[in-house]
């Protein structure tokens, strides 16, 4: 089989090119990670403080969390960062058991680009579900002007962006979405990819959709916290189940986690807590238990665990809670 | 020829033809208005933003937080000229020696070699990724895990792409060496690899050069094949066995990205990218005017 | 007929418009073959042994090259064949969440994407090859235009598609939006089929724009060469017969570079079918196929590029298999092109298309 052959002239060239690479006395770089766009801005501020910290550089492309996971299952990257746990299928078709390890809390904020209107427009689910699925056609809306009480809204019709890539910001939002709505829960459901309904614009990363949002007037979107407010991009209040409207932040982020249950295993969605920001939650980093460098692995995990925490409020993320991390450090302890 | 065109007689029926003839005159005119603005709108639009955004950090820093001012692209300069050395690894012995091969041969193999040469060269980059990811990256992630994605993963797809340029343009400047060359440096009793190393391929050095040059200056912009295969790196690398940055995803990544900072790093990228390929170019054209010169 | 494009008058060119040329002239001129093919075989000079294994494992390994990447292709679409069968090219639903997989908006999408990209770049492109190859020589005050625009030409087809998509994202969609996507949807030609839907720069007609400008310089710079290397005598005899310059454009020059012109603007075809970068960055990413100019899309290059990653099973399967299709229309649009270069050219022998 050619094909065969022509991996296994890979393979032996790839294991020429480690060899040599070691004998030269390279350092080797050690550890891959790759996934959610969503604690990428924290992501990339770890990578720098750890190097700094540690001489120890760790590489991390956000890919998306779908590509974070399936990466880490074919095994060609140490961890996958995402904001949805595996699910089922993936951790069957994975290598052998994983860990989740929630490494920051974020808000993820529905954000828009309409001319003249500041942050703070007040949506219900039932809005967010009816303007993605196409209902709601056009921004002055009598829906959407009714919780806004004298906000003028334009006659524009409103252009949607969501996620072309396979993202876990789409499955908490998605999650909240089914939660809140029936009808988003029936026809169009909960995950990393969901079938848009009115098909909508796709953008790639959080970073694609912000730029989108930026670049384009009368357009909606989802992004993390972060990407919206570096870039200046205006987002709305969004009704609680506890009542009133509230705006994203680290603090409404913060008490949402709070409010929720966190399982042993980890992994739990956090939206629509009972109070605080209803679109919160996690990103998991997720490794194996048996690592090829479990060394490497732990010190760095624990890091951001630790030290890593107190970059993240400044990036606008809420620190994960104290008895979180206390239970985190013994699954990590438990990698080999 | 307006020593034609004045001889007509002005009957009405010339002057219609006339006037039509210069009207389409004035069309061809007007579409290479239309071109020359709309290929300016892009070159200028990058020159000038990109020597704007260009300062000695973009040569000296990696990346920076996401989020955080400044920034360079180091990582990428430096995991592009690495990938091109590669790619030339791969696809410059393979290119060169086809070429001689199809100079040589005139069997059914070499002309079905021709077609599947023809066929190499039209095969879409992002194919030719696709392919490195299940040949390279997949196997080797399960044969060594968290080492898949590689500068010799992506170094593979560009040499493959390397190969066709190369290959034809080494036969068709060896063909462009005298047959009379060949036939004494043989008739002397030199053998056929004797002939063609130190006879055909000195006289035909400068185009092969050429080739060679041109080929890398096809692979240094490829972005689609090194999308899942050198997969990009936040810190700087020379390891051929690890992920790699390269300036094409740098400014894929950037460009789609809403932050001022990183539009401004990939006008950056994409003026040093223009001028590794003018410079290839311009190579190119200066070894084969030494050529024409022998 | 003897279309020679010289090899020193490339200098500067893209490396694919030397390809294109190439191709051109190897199918229109029979060229003459080293006697050396046979010797090879025999007689094997000391060395030449070793000389004739090495030239050998060079050809084979290009060879196993493409048939691996077929066996690759082939091998890894396997799973989504045997699943969708031939339904996979006519199913429109692309659902990685219900493991339904049709790659119909992904082949209409990029068939559509570059149709309008030759139909914005044929005609500007020709004319612009008939300005810079029969206008522009002859004109005392426009003679020296044509060296910077053909330099500019040469230069822009060596620009990356990133590069293109880069500009595209920056300067060309705002531009749209602003200035004719924003105008047409508020204005009567909305009811259009081609002008539906919202405005907002991420469709169609961004990326055909986009490619219709990456192939300009294309099929310019190689229609160019071919009209330049038609003979003087061709062009003075129609001069002769009393016919004006556009007649005789119309009526001897682009019949008699007819040929390598349908293969030139073929395999910029080829090329916009192809291309992934700039059309990914601005094509809007959406796995639904609609006419209008107006709406998202995807195609089947941008379709790998984005959800590759991300993909395992039956889903890369599928994705595996769209790389296949792609891998196999490009094969069609390239050897189409040659074979009707090949048949025109015979044509125009028979014919005494020779002058």
């Amino acid at each position: 089989m050619i094909s065969k052959l022509l991996s296994r002239v890979a393979i032996v060239a790839a294991s020429v090119f480690i060899l040599t690479g070691h004998s030269l006395g390279l350092r080797a770089q050690t550890l891959t990670g790759s996934g959610s766009t969503f604690i990428n801005p924290a992501m990339t501020k770890w990578v720098d403080e750890y190097k700094k910290a540690t001489g120890i550089s760790v590489n991390y492309q956000s890919v998306g969390s779908g590509a974070g996971i399936n990466n880490l299952i074919d095994g060609t990257t140490d961890f996958g960062g995402s904001d949805a746990p595996m699910n089922a299928d993936e951790k069957g078709r994975a290598k052998g058991p994983v860990i989740h390890l929630p490494a920051v809390i974020g808000a993820v904020c529905i954000a828009y680009n309409v001319e003249g209107v500041q942050s703070g427009l007040a949506l219900t689910g039932e809005d967010i579900s009816d303007i993605f699925q196409g209902k709601i056609k056009y921004w002055d809306d009598p829906r959407l002007t009714k919780n806004n009480g004298g906000l003028r809204l334009p006659h524009e019709a409103i252009f949607t962006v969501h996620r072309s890539d396979g993202s876990g910001t789409t499955a908490i939002v998605t999650d909240y979405l089914s939660k809140v709505s029936p009808e988003w829960k029936s026809k169009v459901g909960a995950g990393k990819t969901v079938t848009w309904p009115e098909g909508g614009l796709g953008g790639k990363g959080n970073s694609g959709v912000a730029e989108v949002l930026k670049q384009h007037v009368n357009s909606i979107g989802y992004v993390e916290l972060a990407y919206a407010v570096e870039n200046k991009i205006t987002y709305s209040r969004i009704a609680s189940s506890s009542g009133g409207f509230i705006y994203p932040s680290v603090g409404s982020a913060n008490q949402a986690a709070k409010a929720s249950n966190i399982p042993e295993d980890m992994c739990t969605m956090i939206t629509n807590a009972s109070t605080g920001y209803p679109i919160t939650g996690m990103t998991w980093l997720i490794v194996y238990k048996t690592s090829h460098q479990p060394a490497e692995l732990k010190k760095f995990l624990k890091w951001v665990l630790t030290k890593g925490q107190h970059y993240t409020q400044d990036l606008y993320y809420a620190s994960i809670p104290e008895n979180m991390v206390t239970r985190e450090m013994k699954l990590i302890d438990a990698i080999q | 020829m307006t020593i034609a065109e004045s001889s007509f007689r002005s009957t009405g029926r010339s002057r219609f033809r006339r006037s039509l003839s210069a009207f389409m005159a004035g069309l061809s005119i007007a579409a290479a208005i239309i071109a020359c603005v709309a290929l300016l709108s892009v070159l200028v639009y990058i020159v000038i933003n990109g020597i704007g955004s260009i300062s000695l950090s973009t040569f000296t820093e990696g990346p920076v937080p996401q989020g955080q001012p400044g920034g360079g692209l180091r990582n990428g300069i430096v995991g592009t000229l690495i990938l091109m050395s590669i790619g030339s690894v791969i696809g410059l012995p393979i290119g060169i020696l086809g070429g001689v091969y199809q100079l040589e041969t005139n069997t059914t193999f070499s002309r079905t070699l021709r077609f599947f040469t023809d066929v190499l060269n039209s095969i879409p980059s992002i194919v030719m990724g696709l392919f490195a990811y299940l040949i390279v990256v997949l196997p080797v992630a399960a044969f060594s895990p968290g080492h898949a994605f590689s500068a010799f993963a992506g170094g593979v797809a560009l040499g493959f792409l390397m190969i066709p340029t190369v290959m034809r343009t080494t036969e068709e400047i060896l063909r462009l060496v005298p047959t009379t060359l060949r036939d004494a440096s043989l008739a002397l009793g030199a053998s056929r690899w004797r002939t063609t190393w130190s006879v055909v391929l000195p006289a035909a050095r400068g185009g092969i050069v050429t080739g060679v040059l041109l080929a890398l200056a096809r692979i240094a912009g490829e972005t689609a094949p090194l999308l899942f295969t050198a997969f990009g790196n936040l810190d700087f690398n020379v390891r051929l066995d690890h992920p790699i940055d390269a300036l094409p995803l740098n400014i894929f990544n950037y460009a789609t990205s809403p932050y001022e900072n990183l539009h401004h790093l990939a006008l950056a990228g994409a003026i040093i990218l223009l001028a590794i390929i003018l410079i290839l170019s311009l190579a190119a054209r200066y070894a084969l005017r030494g050529q024409t010169m022998e | 007929m003897a279309v020679h494009v010289s090899w020193a008058a490339t200098g500067l060119s893209a490396p694919q418009r030397i390809m294109a040329l190439e191709e051109i002239t190897l199918m229109l001129e029979p060229r003459p073959r080293f006697g050396l093919g046979a010797v090879l075989g025999k007689r094997p000079h000391r060395g030449d042994r070793i000389y004739r294994g090495v030239l050998t494992a060079a050809a084979i390994s290009v060879l196993i090259i493409i048939v691996g990447l077929l066996l690759e292709l082939v091998f890894g679409s396997r799973q989504s064949i045997s699943t969708f069968g031939l339904r996979f090219f006519s199913d429109s639903k692309w659902d990685p969440n219900g493991q339904h997989f049709g790659a119909l908006p992904f082949i209409l999408g990029t068939l559509y994407s570059s149709f309008w990209a030759l139909v914005i770049a044929l005609p500007i492109s020709l004319l612009t090859a008939i300005f810079l190859a029969e206008i522009a020589p002859t004109s005392r005050t426009m003679r020296w235009v044509e060296r910077p625009v053909s330099f500019m030409v040469e230069l822009l087809a060596a620009i990356p598609s990133v590069v293109y998509g880069l500009w595209g994202v920056l300067v060309l969609q705002p531009w749209l939006v602003k200035y004719v996507e924003g105008p047409i949807a508020k204005g009567p030609l909305s009811a259009l089929p081609i002008f539906g839907d919202t405005a907002n720069g991420y469709d169609m007609l961004a990326a055909s724009l986009i490619l219709a400008i990456m192939i300009l310089p294309y099929i310019t710079a190689v229609s160019r060469d071919l009209l330049r290397a038609i003979p003087r005598t061709v062009r003075e005899g129609s001069y002769a017969l009393g016919a004006t310059r556009w007649e005789t454009i119309k009526g001897v020059v682009l019949p008699y570079a007819r040929a390598g012109i349908i293969g030139a603007v073929m395999l910029g075809f080829g090329r916009a079918l192809g291309e992934t970068m700039a059309v990914t960055m601005v094509i809007g990413n959406a796995p639904i196929f609609k006419t209008s100019l107006f709406s998202s899309g995807y195609t089947l290059a941008s379709v790998i590029a984005n959800e590759l990653a991300e993909a395992s099973g039956l889903y890369r399967s599928a994705l595996i298999e769209i790389g296949l299709c792609l891998f196999l229309i490009t094969l069609i649009v390239n050897g189409g092109a040659k074979l009707l270069i090949f048949y025109t050219a015979k044509d125009l022998n028979a014919t005494g298309g020779k002058v």
